[in-house]
């Protein structure tokens, strides 16, 4: 049942995706990082780095121009249907159907997957039990958002990629999606997610990478990364390290 | 009380590891059962989209069943040109058996309303010996009528056959009247078939067309592929939900067009069954084929107008589509609707069994398993 236990959670090699088109865009150009099992890792970068682009690779929705792409020690071309049942997803704009409620949302996402959580549970875990009954248009937007964190934890995934989870969220809603990934990497699972929030990379993260124009230009622990550039915050590194400020580039603050 | 002057219990260096929640293994629902579940009721829960799929279909059978419902055919309308003699002709042509309604007017307003169509027939009474009368002939009419338009042909039939019996004519045979009104050739009976068949078009492409797309639009379809989904399950119960809600829908428009119209269906009840299955079935094919590439409404919406104003038009709907020349007769045929609509009129009207409708089924096949094929090679999920 359980995938090798050996090895790293994600594995990648010269990550290379160029997208068609008059001139051809270059999303990732030759990204390799390593996530370990049973660790919260963190793609910090900008929008438009090319963290969506690289997270969708490694969830098998994209296929990589070039590069070796492993995730738990499998690959996509070869174990789609046994990866599929290990992985939960959280994409970064979905829009789940407004006439469902709450819990008929994550009751359909748990018959997805042979072996899970109860989705009673689930909804439990992102403080959204009581609005189970509610249909999914009439709840808040931070509620919807923890909802599509819900429906990516129902089959209680070995590997969890989160992108962007708390982009637009009230300060309430990210705790409780902060929460909620503390606890899923205290029961032993890998998180890998994406954000722009040098606070949320801070606190979740115990490695991150930090992603500039489709590479890779800085990874480690964050407080390594922030003492050995001599820099006094992941800020100050990305600025001194990309000739800009990360909050100049990223999106809105949330809200709140 | 004495909690307060308690010490606080040591903090470990990490808070204790949270518990995992038991795992399960799936129950008996399975993901294409939740899938077809979440789709009826999503159906149910929009009341506008209910009101066009339901509603719309018997309120086409009503409209057209009242404008064409079987009456006598009218009395037709005729002018008696003014003259002497006009009011005694008009009188003539007043009579129950005449069938028609005259009205006195001078020569050129009966023209003038002839032209118009507000009459059907201009009578005017020709004197013998007159100047414009045929020469040597007794005294007669001239009928002054429009020979393209049925019911002015019929008007002058009449007028003649009643001015010629005021005159004194006795008809030398008898004629009995037997009307035939039985149901099975009226307007309605036709029209039943073929909106029945046009229901499962518009239901099947509309509304696998435009819900694909909507998924598609909200990247519903890319979240729904990262999961342990298969790709068959999804469109499949795409498929299953329209089928569901298929049923009342065809079961509405029988049982209303049968209480109001009395519309029988003169078949077998279940190969009528089978051909609705097979439409609906070939209809969400062809939906899900025009959806399987289209990323905006307004692009799906245009390519399902262009896949079915042809067929509605030259399908054999509305009217028999052997009005269209001969020579694009197989055309027609090879179409799905026109499949469809002929071999539901040939079991519900003739009452053929489903063995005789064997081109018209192999055609709807035929259409449904190249649909799917091509539509599960091109279809864009992400």
């Amino acid at each position: 049942m359980t995938a090798p236990a050996d090895g790293p959670a994600i594995r990648v090699v010269d990550l290379v995706k160029r997208y068609p088109g008059r001139p051809p865009v270059d999303a990732v150009r030759g990204l390799s990082l390593e996530v370990r099992r049973g660790e919260c890792f963190g793609l910090l970068g900008p929008n438009g780095a090319g963290k969506t682009t690289t997270v969708e690779i490694l969830e098998g929705l994209l296929a990589p121009t070039s590069g070796v792409v492993e995730v738990l020690g499998m690959r996509w071309d070869r174990d789609e249907r046994s990866l599929r049942e290990r992985i939960g997803v959280s994409l970064q704009e979905t829009r789940l159907s407004d006439k469902l409620t709450v819990a008929e949302t994550i009751r359909l996402f748990r018959a997805f997957y042979a072996t899970g959580i109860d989705p009673d549970e689930a909804l439990d875990m992102v403080g959204l039990r009581a609005k189970g009954a509610a249909r999914v248009g009439a709840v808040s937007g931070g509620e919807r958002q923890r909802l599509a964190v819900a429906t990516a934890i129902v089959g209680w995934p070995e590997l969890l990629f989160l992108d962007e989870p708390t982009t637009g969220l009230d300060p309430q809603s990210r705790r409780q999606v902060w929460d909620l990934v503390e606890r899923c990497r205290g029961c032993g699972h890998t998180v890998l997610l994406t954000t722009h929030f040098m606070d949320e990379a801070e606190r979740l993260c115990d490695r991150l990478a930090i992603v500039d124009a489709g590479r890779i230009i800085a990874a480690g622990r964050p407080a390594d990364l922030v003492r050995d550039s001599g820099a006094e915050d992941l800020d100050e590194l990305f600025l001194k390290l990309a000739g800009r400020r990360l909050s100049e580039t990223s999106g809105p603050a949330p809200a709140g | 009380m004495h909690s307060s002057t308690a010490p606080d219990p040591p903090r470990g260096p990490t808070p204790p590891r949270p518990a995992a929640p038991p795992l399960t293994r799936r129950g008996g629902h399975s993901a294409l059962v939740e899938l077809v579940r979440v789709r009826l009721l999503e159906f149910l829960r929009e009341p506008e989209v209910v009101f066009w799929v339901y509603g719309f279909p018997v309120l086409l059978v009503a409209t057209l069943g009242i404008a064409y419902r079987e009456r006598p055919v009218p009395a037709v309308r005729v002018d008696v040109a003014d003259g002497p003699a006009a009011a005694a002709d008009a009188a003539a042509l007043a009579t129950p058996s005449a069938g028609t309604e005259p009205s006195v007017r001078p020569i050129a307003e009966g023209l003038e309303r002839l032209r118009t169509g507000r009459t059907d027939l201009v009578a005017e009474r020709v004197a013998a010996g007159a100047a414009d009368a045929v020469p040597g002939a007794a005294a007669g009419f001239r009928y002054h009528f429009d020979p393209a338009r049925p019911e002015s042909v019929l008007a002058r039939d009449r007028a003649a056959d009643a001015l010629e019996r005021a005159s004194g004519r006795r008809d030398l045979l008898t004629a009995e009247d037997v009307p035939q009104t039985a149901p099975g050739g009226r307007y309605i009976d036709f029209l039943v078939p073929g909106l029945m068949a046009l229901s499962l078009m518009s239901g099947g492409l509309w509304g696998v067309g435009f819900i694909t797309v909507e998924l598609r639009i909200r990247k519903l379809l890319k979240r729904f592929i990262a999961t342990p989904m298969r790709r068959w399950q999804f469109l499949v119960s795409i498929m299953l939900g329209r089928m569901l809600l298929m049923i009342p829908e065809m079961l509405l428009l029988l049982l209303f067009a049968r209480w109001t119209f009395g519309v029988r269906v003169f078949g077998s009840g279940w190969a009528v069954a089978l051909l609705v299955l097979l439409g609906s079935l070939c209809f969400s094919g062809l939906g899900l084929l025009v959806a399987s590439r289209a990323k905006t409404l307004e692009a799906v919406s245009g390519a399902l107008n262009v896949v079915m104003l042809p067929m509605w038009l030259t399908s054999g709907v509305f009217f028999p589509r052997e009005r269209y020349p001969e020579a694009v007769q197989p055309f027609l045929r090879a179409l799905p609707l026109t499949a469809l609509v002929d071999a539901l009129r040939a079991v519900m009207l003739e009452g053929r069994p489903l063995p005789g409708c064997t081109a018209d089924v192999a055609t709807l096949l035929a259409w449904t398993v190249a649909a799917f094929a091509v539509a599960l090679r091109i279809f864009r999920w992400v």
